[in-house]
């Protein structure tokens, strides 16, 4: 069985999006989920998050960064071709339906995470206030999917290159403090994004969700090694979550463990070789 | 006249400082000769007291006899007869504990080395034998299997065979479950399982791999198109120690650790892209073969000390004789009678020490086997770099959230009685799923019982 490739798009000069057809997966993915995919006999198995999904054309929709091994294989990859393993859906979905006034912070590429979670609770007849930030002007995905599916967006820079300069953090704030009251804050991006949201809703007690991407090998409970801290207690991110209450995560030792395998995923790009295009390796 | 040596004709062996440093099969085999030669020791006895130590009840007395006339092909259709996987058994049995505990050989001197025939016959089949081609009369009824484990290949055997039309589910990318993922390459060579697993699709089973059921699909979407369901989804999430500390990095589940070699092979990185993180110092917690599997591929990976740290004696190790015996021959250090009671780390989160209690035999417990019980201010600190903390595992929740109306109990094993059959209609289950950690013979056994009963079941619908 392989998983055919009917769609790849980029997004950015980093990001691109795959659209893959996987008929079971679409017809049970729900927003927050993920699957876990490995291209070939010799590769790992990565975990991503679904980003959209089909249940007629029976396609899931993921959207990467190269930036390791996998991710850069997969970047050399083309629509047409298909990828040997694709098996999901796995974890919890995010639950949405209680929610009547949210912001949806998007970091980076959390954005093409945060994005199902804007589209249901948008379809769910909520408030959506999207904020997403990037590093610069070039980096900038989904502007006019998020405009869709929004009440307002707001689109920030590290660089002020848009013309709106700061982190999603301040933008929070300003709102926040303009008077809007959110009866949750759902972040999706980098430990330390998250991690800086859940201090501002903190101080406002607002209830916050985060979505924490460990590394993990079946998904499915069985290697634990997605360990994560919530609230003193061991927790699989694969079973457990993805989702989190991120006011109880233990977000020093997220950030540690997240260093685990960061030598070999060095070692993995420069000496295993893309075996899509056959290079040396993949900083194409 | 049979053969009256005292002792089983030896199993040759790589030498242990040469096996600890690869992943090739450690035992290599019996020659034609040895597998003649050691059969020639059975008795045939009239009772075949061996038979009933075996839970597929191979045919021992009569599979022996075929190889004492070297008449290996048949040998292996008398094995395969009732055993669809002797390849495997023969490498993995706890034999000891099983037929060979009832060999009548074994009261004066050594037992049949009955464990070490069966995979003579078996690979002998596997390399020189063909597999002859079986009419099976379709009866037009389905079954689906959960899981591609022991239990699930051995009842998807058997019911192909009956005229099911099978197909296993999978939730990994290969078949195989624990055959593929727990055990280590040179224990079980992958080859091996895979060539058993081959059979099987040549047989007609269809295995889907990559659907994890109570998430791809569920059991009860599986009853709407199947006319009966067999849950073999094994003992999958790790027990932890709960202790302080489990979560710095260098401290693994075997099932991670195990899973990262052997089924992504990560022995082979940066060829295979999984990387496998292994220290110089290494202590393996828990005493059965998980145990010894980990700590045997600890030292394949270059650690210098590795330790097994169990906390009853060496007379309760859990772990197949064999296997502590290997271990020990290459190199494994034994720390006996020691219990963790906290992982220490450094400023960046890796773990650099765990804090050991010394323990001493107290009383029988529930198990029968002498309680440990700590001796006070005992406290001292190992220093290693990794942990591999292989003290059980209990059945994947999965299905059991996913199913109204399977019952399970508090353990989280599924509820089934001595047939297999569950508190829900049409679903049996069997293997670890239902029992919790135990051995791939027993969950064959239970996968062999099942497909009888979903097969009477079925035949009265």
């Amino acid at each position: 069985m392989s998983y055919k490739i009917v769609r790849k798009e980029d997004l950015n000069p980093q990001v691109f999006l795959m659209e893959i057809e996987a008929p079971l997966v679409a017809k049970k993915a729900e927003p927050g989920q993920f699957v876990i995919l490995r291209i070939d006999e010799f590769g790992e198995r990565v975990p991503f998050t679904v980003s959209d999904f089909d249940r007629e054309k029976g396609t899931v929709t993921i959207i990467i960064q190269a930036v390791g091994k996998t991710t850069k294989d997969l970047a050399a990859m083309k629509a047409g071709e298909s990828i040997l393993d694709f098996a999901g859906p796995l974890g919890m979905p995010t639950p949405l339906d209680h929610i009547k006034k949210v912001a949806i912070i998007g970091g980076g590429l959390g954005t093409a995470i945060a994005y199902p979670q804007a589209k249901k609770l948008k379809s769910l007849g909520a408030d959506v206030t999207v904020i997403t930030g990037f590093r610069n002007k070039e980096l900038i995905i989904l502007e006019d999917e998020m405009k869709a599916v929004s009440n307002k967006l707001i689109i920030t820079t590290d660089d002020g290159s848009n013309g709106l300069q700061g982190f999603v953090t301040d933008r929070l704030k300003e709102e926040i403090e303009a008077g809007e009251k959110f009866d949750e804050v759902i972040a999706i991006g980098p430990l330390v994004m998250m991690r800086a949201v859940c201090r501002v809703t903190e101080q406002y007690n607002i209830p916050t969700t985060v979505s924490m991407n460990p590394v993990m090998i079946d998904g499915t409970g069985m290697c634990g090694g997605c360990r994560v801290i919530v609230g003193g207690e061991t927790k699989f991110a694969c079973v457990d979550g993805p989702d989190f209450d991120g006011h109880k995560i233990d977000w020093d030792a997220a950030l540690k463990r997240s260093q685990m395998f960061k030598p070999y995923e060095k070692r993995s790009c420069e000496e295993g070789r893309c075996r899509i295009t056959g290079k040396e390796h993949c900083n194409a | 006249m049979p053969n009256m040596s005292l002792t089983k004709n030896p199993m040759p062996a790589q030498a242990p400082d040469v096996r600890n440093k690869n992943f090739l099969e450690v035992a290599t085999g019996y020659t034609e000769d040895m597998a003649v030669d050691e059969a020639q020791r059975c008795l045939n006895c009239k009772n075949r007291p061996c038979m009933t130590g075996c839970p597929v009840a191979v045919k021992i007395p009569e599979f022996l006899a075929l190889v004492a006339e070297r008449k290996f092909e048949e040998a292996y259709e008398k094995i395969t007869e009732t055993n669809a996987l002797p390849a495997v058994c023969g490498r993995v049995c706890p034999q000891e504990k099983q037929c060979e505990s009832k060999c009548v050989r074994g009261i004066k001197g050594e037992p049949v080395g009955i464990g070490r025939v069966e995979r003579f016959v078996a690979d002998y089949h596997l390399q020189h034998g063909k597999d002859k081609a079986v009419e099976v009369k379709k009866n037009g009824k389905s079954v689906a299997v959960v899981g591609s484990g022991p239990s699930g290949l051995t009842a998807a055997g058997d019911l192909v065979k009956m005229g099911y039309d099978v197909t296993i589910f999978e939730a990994f990318h290969t078949a195989g479950g624990v055959l593929m993922y727990g055990i280590p390459e040179f224990r079980l060579p992958k080859n091996i399982v895979q060539k058993e697993i081959d059979k099987l699709k040549s047989l007609g089973v269809k295995i889907e791999t990559n659907t994890i059921i109570g998430k791809t699909l569920m059991v009860d979407e599986l009853l709407e198109q199947f006319d009966a369901v067999f849950v073999g989804t094994g003992a999958g999430l790790p027990s932890f120690l709960r202790i302080e500390g489990e979560a710095l990095n260098g401290v693994y589940s075997a099932n991670e650790f195990l899973t990262r070699i052997n089924l992504m092979k990560g022995y082979k990185f940066p060829e295979y892209d999984t990387p496998v993180y292994c220290g110089k110092n290494v202590a393996v917690f828990g005493g059965g073969n998980v145990a010894m599997d980990a700590a045997r591929c600890a030292k394949r990976l270059g650690a210098e000390n590795v330790y097994i740290v169990y906390r009853r004696g060496k007379e309760e190790l859990p772990a197949r004789k064999e296997e502590v015996e290997h271990a020990e021959e290459e190199g494994i250090q034994f720390k006996l009678l020691e219990n963790p009671t906290k992982f220490i780390g450094d400023e960046n989160g890796w773990l650099k020490g765990v804090e050991l209690l010394s323990m001493e035999l107290g009383e029988p417990d529930a198990s029968g086997r002498r309680k440990p019980v700590e001796i006070k201010g005992s406290e001292h600190v190992l220093d290693i770099d990794t942990a591999v903390i292989a003290i059980g595992q209990t059945p994947n929740p999965l299905i059991k959230k996913t199913t109204e109306g399977l019952d399970t109990n508090a353990k989280g094993c599924i509820i089934a009685d001595e047939k297999g059959a569950t508190s829900k209609a049409y679903v049996y289950a069997g293997g670890d799923a239902v029992t919790g950690a135990a051995t791939v013979i027993l969950a064959m056994g239970a996968g062999k019982t099942a497909a009888a009963a979903i097969d009477e079941k079925l035949q009265n619908k």
